[in-house]
């Protein structure tokens, strides 16, 4: 009986089937009071689904929900609100053209006769800000804000509807490490404040650090619940697995004396004359992994703009397999064979309404096969190759003329990465080519990254995964503040190193 | 094509003149008109040989206008300035038609048609220009060019060009007999009796060539591709090699071509002349057919010869003292309205049966359907 009263959710033998697919099988899952409850699992799992039951989003097909002891039968989110559940989603649904302030009361205003009491409203968020340690400026606009700061506003607005029990899906997913830490020192005040958390991850370093209690879940089941301090991460994924984890190790050296990307005193000054990128030089060799480590927003993401040509260089030159390239047009590059893998896939690389066809030649729609006498798309050749993408890279897809925003992200992001593999560019630009997919997947990419070095494809490696450019790269260039300020040989470093010199500690 | 698929492509439509037919009879009879009788009196005229070629000649330019609409919409450009477009086009292929003076036939029409899309093409690509180098919104710098056009350039110069006629029209240019375009009464006449009074123009010929033309470049070779990924998305299009700026020119100079085109049909096979009784407005209505025909090339066709039809046919009403023939105004936009809305629901259904459809695969269940579903509206 104790058991029942302090535990904040309960839920018993939980099931949900779609056509096709058992997305929840017979699951339990107890999540007590006051803890941070951890779901992990790979894409497809079943949580999502599982959280969107307990968020009244989907009826379970069988099963039983209960909150702070009683059972509960949600037909809408709203019900759930009702009884003190919230949910931030992935996906932040913000109006970018209002303020902090309008965007938490949305829907939810305190109402002054037929006005909104703005100054209720503002009082209120100000004590919950204050409580919690969420730090928002209310009268910003919403299109200004980072990411992080978004989905502060989306925690405080189901806070402001009162929520006890907050579900967080994926919420680092979209943050730089420094606002991962923010949103841990979050999590930790509202606990403090007696709130229960449960959130999904799949980053298992993040989940061994915050959660109380951890819930694994695997192909719709669950498979176990431990506690952080009994548990590693290789515990925890091969728990997620059900098999022997691969790591991001690259063993033989493959370097060959060709040099696919020369980038020669490279500077950049952007519209408003900051300077992104300050003399920057390096060179990427075929069978070469040269990864770039820096916090986010030190001018990586401005170098691979002026390597693809989307910005110009303001000084310096760039060669591609010998070739001057610095005055080429974005077209004229990749017609050189420069690949890219997208940080984002959904700005840079995907064309969601289009089919996934289409999807697999952009960027390449100007070579043979996919261009017969050059006016032509063969659509036949370029379908062949979309089949053949999806059955190499393993994207799950109805076929190859079902549109891209069907697939998930972890899909997309495979399509992404076997698009640029199968076309055999080189050098490839991979920007987080794992950013958002399961462990297994992110295997499979880092195995076709190895390949394809082995058969001599040049690679400059973005990632905000450390253990990911330690383990792939050859060489690694440090970047801070738009200069490389190291170059160090990633079999000699360690993560702690290396981070000292990504915030400029070490010298 | 499955049954699905056809239901998504031709119901909506369907359904909306349905419904459309439904409220103009509401409306008849609220206003005491008998509906049936109006209607039957439609149909009865509608179906006359004389108003079938009418409403093809009508469905000519909307058709061409349509497809210059849809042309920039494929990639996201709301080009609304079709209409300054085909009537500044109109008024110089007239000034330079008449100017040229009488020429080996195909010769004649050829210059004249040339004239036209060049005219059309550069007027819509001051406004692409605008857009890429100042930033300008389409949509301001082609409403600011339609007046220009229409109340600036052709008031203006029809004033000074104008010539004597014997009626008290002001008019501009009488093009030789050998700039015309043939009627195509002879071939028709071949299956059906004889048509008196109307001459089927055999621009629609020349309009059936750019839906096609219009459907193969934008649907299979590169300059189309590049074009619709742009549409879909400027930034990865933009890493995909293409060039955002060119693109947006080339796409308004090929939509301004074809809108240049839309004044030919009554230019060449009609009046032979430009003067203030051009018709207008045909730049708008092609918006509607576009929107009707989903920026189909087949689609726009069905639209246009609706509109065309509903237009012709209409004048019955007023002439049997029926209705007023704004009631076909009233059916148009009902028709519009409904079919966006039903298009709407049709496409949303789509995209949610797709995501069930791929989620099923991964093993996601559709709780990643809905996100999925909305996820492409973002900016």
């Amino acid at each position: 009986m104790d058991e029942q009263v302090s535990a904040a959710v309960r839920l018993q033998g939980i099931s949900k089937r779609f056509p096709g697919v058992v997305a929840n099988d017979d699951i339990d899952l107890m999540v007590e009071s006051g803890e941070i409850h951890a779901i992990c699992g790979e894409n497809g799992a079943g949580k999502s689904t599982l959280m969107k039951i307990l968020y009244g989003m989907q009826p379970p097909d069988e099963g039983r929900i209960e909150v702070l002891g009683e059972e509960r039968a949600f037909s809408s989110p709203k019900d759930a609100i009702d009884v003190g559940i919230g949910m931030v989603h992935q996906h932040f649904m913000l109006a970018d053209n209002l303020t902090v302030l309008e965007n938490v009361i949305l829907g939810a205003e305190p109402p002054k006769g037929p006005m909104i009491d703005f100054a209720a409203a503002r009082s209120r968020l100000e004590e919950l800000g204050e409580a919690y340690g969420l730090e928002l400026d209310f009268d910003d606009m919403v299109e200004a804000l980072e990411v992080g700061e978004r989905q502060r506003i989306e925690i405080i607005k189901i806070l402001y509807r009162g929520a006890r029990i907050l579900i967080l899906d994926e919420p680092t997913a979209v943050l730089v490490p420094q606002e991962v830490e923010e949103l841990f020192r979050n999590m930790a005040e509202l606990k403090a404040e007696g709130h229960t958390i449960i959130f999904i991850d799949h980053k298992l370093d993040e989940v061994l650090a915050v959660a109380d209690t951890i819930t694994v879940l695997r192909q719709g089941r669950s498979v176990a619940t431990v506690k952080p301090q009994d548990v590693t991460a290789q515990d925890l994924a091969e728990l997620m697995v059900g098999s022997e984890l691969p790591t991001p190790e690259t063993r033989e050296v493959t370097i060959t004396d060709r040099v696919a990307v020369e980038v020669e005193n490279v500077s950049a000054v952007d519209e408003v004359g900051v300077v992104r990128l300050r003399n920057v030089s390096f060179e990427v060799h075929c069978g070469e992994i040269v990864g770039v480590a820096g916090v986010e927003g030190n001018g990586q993401a401005e170098l691979v703009e002026v390597i693809l040509g989307i910005a110009p260089a303001t000084e310096g030159s760039i060669r591609l397999h010998g070739d001057d390239v610095t005055g080429w047009s974005v077209r004229r590059r990749r017609e050189a064979g420069l690949g890219y893998i997208p940080e984002d896939r959904h700005r840079r690389g995907l064309l969601l309404p289009a089919p996934v066809w289409e999807n697999s030649i952009l960027g390449h729609q100007t070579r043979p096969p996919f261009l017969r006498s050059r006016l032509w798309i063969d659509e036949e050749a370029s379908k062949a190759h979309a089949a053949d993408v999806v059955e190499r890279f393993d994207v799950r897809t109805p076929g190859v003329n079902t549109q891209m925003h069907a697939l998930s992200g972890g899909n997309q992001q495979k399509l992404v990465v076997g698009r640029e593999m199968a076309t055999r560019s080189n050098p490839l630009i991979a920007a987080h080519p794992t950013r958002g997919i399961d462990v297994g997947s992110q295997a499979a990419v880092w195995e076709d990254l190895r390949r394809a070095r082995a058969d001599g494809l040049g690679v400059l490696l973005l990632s905000a995964d450390l253990e990911e450019l330690i383990g792939l790269s050859d060489t690694l260039l440090v970047m801070l503040r738009g200069e490389i300020v190291a170059r160090l040989d990633p079999s000699r470093i360690t993560l702690r190193e290396l981070g000292a010199y990504m915030t400029g500690a070490a010298a | 094509m499955t049954w699905r698929v056809v239901r998504r492509v031709v119901g909506p439509p369907l359904a909306a003149v349905g419904l459309a037919v439904l409220v103009a009879s509401l409306v008849l009879a609220v206003s005491g008109a008998d509906p049936f009788a109006a209607f039957g009196n439609v149909l009865e005229y509608g179906t006359r040989l004389e108003t079938l070629v009418e409403a093809f000649n009508r469905a000519t330019p909307l058709y061409l206008s349509g497809i210059a609409f849809a042309i920039a919409m494929r990639m996201n450009l709301f080009q609304i300035g079709v209409e300054g477009q085909y009537i500044l086009a109109a008024f110089l292929a007239a000034y330079v038609g008449a100017g040229v003076g009488a020429l080996f036939p195909p010769l004649h029409v050829a210059v004249i048609l040339v004239t036209a899309m060049a005219v059309g093409a550069a007027w819509a690509g001051l406004a692409g220009w605008m857009k890429v180098t100042r930033n300008v919104h389409e949509v301001i710098s082609t409403i600011m060019l339609n007046a220009i056009a229409v109340a600036g350039v052709v008031s203006f110069l029809l004033g000074r060009w104008k010539i004597e006629s014997e009626t008290l029209d002001t008019r501009l240019g009488d093009i030789p007999e050998t700039g015309w375009m043939p009627s195509l009464n002879p071939v028709v006449e071949l299956v059906t009796r004889e048509i008196k009074r109307v001459d089927l123009t055999s621009f629609i010929l020349i309009a059936a060539l750019v839906g096609v033309a219009y459907h193969l470049i934008i649907n299979r070779t590169r300059l189309g591709y590049d074009l619709r990924a742009t549409g879909a998305n400027p930034w990865a299009a933009e890493a995909g090699g293409v060039p955002p700026k060119r693109t947006i020119v080339l796409a308004m100079l090929l939509s301004g071509a074809v809108a240049g085109l839309v004044g030919m049909a009554d230019l060449l096979g009609d009046q032979h002349f430009y003067s203030l009784r051009f018709p207008q407005g045909l730049g708008f209505a092609g918006i509607a057919v576009a929107l009707l025909g989903r920026n189909h090339a087949v689609g726009a066709a069905f639209a246009a010869v609706a509109f065309g039809w509903l237009e012709r046919a209409s004048g019955v009403l007023e002439v049997r003292g029926d209705a007023p023939r704004e009631i076909v105004t009233i059916m148009v936009g009902v028709i519009i309205l409904f079919a966006v809305i039903a298009y709407a629901l049709a496409q949303r259904r789509a995209r949610i049966e797709a995501a069930a459809a791929a989620a099923a695969q991964v093993g996601e269940g559709p709780d990643a359907v809905e996100e999925m579903a909305g996820a492409e509206a973002e900016p």
